[in-house]
């Protein structure tokens, strides 16, 4: 395999996978490699895929894509340990030719996928792993050496789509290790329910209908992060994530956290009489834009996980890593067409791109919001979830109390819950100005 | 904690999982210093495998046959040392169904 491509992709998640499609459509030829037994059999994701990224690499992807179901409504929860506050949002204007949302399994998706990129022309490698990247006299990225016979493999430019690990860039001295509050490490479970049963417990009037709940408060028992339950055609997907830190920090286990969500007694009815047929776990980039590692250089780029793209506080990812694939893709067909060397100062283009897109705008607007979640951990992930169901239950439970002294009762429970006015005040101004 | 039952509620949790084991060549060792560091005890709790267990000389010990490859367990451990981690072999490790 001493061929010489113009790019070689590492890793088929959805940056690699949107990378190796748009070059190979464009012409180019490339060499895509990644160690799963088949694209997908190592990729994890809550999993919502967001129809705006992939349609802008394939335009006509709802014809044969494994989709679930199509969101019609979300949900917010706020748990405490008996209670949920929630917003539910539900449009039949989601009930479009062209949905917005969708749930998937990727392990599916993702080998779907990975057909519409070898149907593009590219070359693609599974059950082979990426060992070191191989470079130059002057130090730039020509190829890659893998755990294969047969010596390393040369190309124009290496895409390192290999997801939140990203061992192969760190390895070379690409990017450092993970900071510990930069990732999540993420559970989930997939249970199995049938079709009916999911449309029932859900108020799903279409068979292709989904709801999302996205969850905060004490599911993650006072830890930076979140929950979620998405529905699939015949299965939930149910998960919680918080930061690896925190873990570390306080030394609890990541699946009895998991196990106490399915227990709370607004989740457990949802999920009665399921059969759990896959329990996963996964780190999810959540550093935000501090945390973004240089993503060019001579011969290489990083798109993706690798990348730390994602947006934590909307709960977006593979978008962004469609998105960044598809921008280094069109940067390195535009080298290639201006026969330029794909070197850093000509990756410039990639680096604009991303900056004039929403993929930076929105990880520039949050950058803040890490640290600030970080440091009022227990404001925001214990004590507000709390006073919230009491004051609300304070609200709701008729007992002969005057609304006026309700009132009262409501506002003392908050007050309480940080032990003064200016606690909370202050804690609302960090928020609003990490948000702005 | 119920370190007795523990285990076997993994196992079961496991059990639903595909893996391609790659037979003596795990992709999780342990480089065990004079005494574990506190990072490295924390992983008989957090690793999200149940991968991490102390021996009867209270040691760390790791069996990554049933790791999900997140690498929590490498980035509590960076600054110690002790775990070296890598990509399994190319399709040997978890194989996921549903991911």
């Amino acid at each position: 395999m001493s061929e010489h491509f113009d790019a070689i992709v590492v890793g088929a998640g959805p940056s690699g996978n949107a990378a190796a499609y748009t070059m190979a459509k464009a012409g180019l030829s490339v060499l895509q490699i990644d160690r799963g037994e088949y694209p997908g059999s190592k990729n994890v994701q809550g999993a919502i895929l967001y129809a705006d990224a992939l349609e802008r690499i394939i335009p006509d992807f709802r014809e044969d894509a494994p989709l679930e179901r199509h969101v019609v409504e979300q949900r917010i929860w706020m748990l405490d340990d008996r209670a949920h506050t929630g917003t539910h949002y539900r449009s039949d204007d989601f009930n479009e030719a062209r949905p917005n949302r969708y749930t998937i399994l990727r392990a599916q998706f993702d080998k779907w996928f990975s057909k519409k990129v070898r149907e593009a022309g590219a070359l693609v490698i599974t059950e082979t792993t990426v060992t070191g990247l191989v470079r130059n006299e002057a130090g730039a990225v020509i190829g890659v050496q893998t755990d294969r016979e047969g010596g390393p493999v040369f190309a124009r430019v290496v895409v390192l789509a290999e997801g939140v690990n990203g061992l192969v860039a760190q390895r070379a001295g690409l990017r450092p290790e993970l900071k510990p509050n930069h990732v999540a490490l993420a559970v989930k479970e997939t249970h199995f329910l049938s079709e009916e049963k999911v449309q029932e417990r859900f108020n799903l009037a279409g068979e292709d209908d989904g709801v999302v709940i996205e969850v905060l408060g004490t599911v993650t028992s006072g830890m930076v992060g979140t929950g979620f339950l998405y529905t699939n055609k015949e299965s939930i997907s149910i998960g919680v994530g918080c930061l690896v830190s925190d873990y570390a920090e306080t030394g609890m286990a990541p699946y009895e956290l998991l196990d106490r969500f399915k227990r709370h007694p607004s989740v457990a009815p949802l999920l009665r009489g399921s059969e759990m047929k896959e329990y996963v776990a996964h780190l999810i980039p959540e550093g935000g834009y501090n945390a973004i590692p240089k993503l060019t250089g001579d011969g290489w780029l990083i798109v993706g996980d690798a990348g730390q793209f994602v947006n934590a506080v909307h709960r977006e990812g593979s978008n962004l890593a469609m998105t960044t694939g598809r921008m280094a893709a069109e940067a390195i067909i535009a080298l290639r067409k201006a026969d330029l060397p794909v070197s850093e100062a000509n990756l410039k283009i990639y680096r604009d791109a991303l900056a004039e897109s929403f993929v930076m705008q929105d990880m520039k607007k949050y950058r803040h919001l890490p640290a600030t979640l970080e440091k009022n951990r227990d404001a925001l992930f214990g004590a507000y979830p709390r006073a919230l169901s009491s004051a609300l239950q304070t609200l709701f439970r008729v007992d002969g109390t005057a609304k006026r002294d309700k009132e009262k009762q409501m506002l003392g429970i908050v007050k309480k819950s940080r032990g003064s006015w200016w606690a909370v005040a202050t804690d609302m101004f960090k928020v609003a100005r990490a948000w702005r | 904690m119920t370190a007795k039952d523990k285990p076997v509620r993994m196992e079961e949790r496991l059990y639903q999982n595909r893996y391609m084991v790659d037979e003596g060549r795990p992709h999780v060792r342990i480089h065990h210093q004079a005494e574990d560091s506190p990072q490295l005890k924390t992983l008989t709790r957090i690793c999200p495998a149940g991968c991490y267990a102390l021996d009867e000389n209270g040691r760390v010990q790791v069996a990554a046959d049933g790791c999900m490859e997140c690498g929590t367990c490498r980035i509590v451990c960076q600054a110690t040392g002790e775990i070296e981690w890598s990509y399994p072999r190319g399709g040997y490790g978890i194989l996921f169904k549903f991911g």
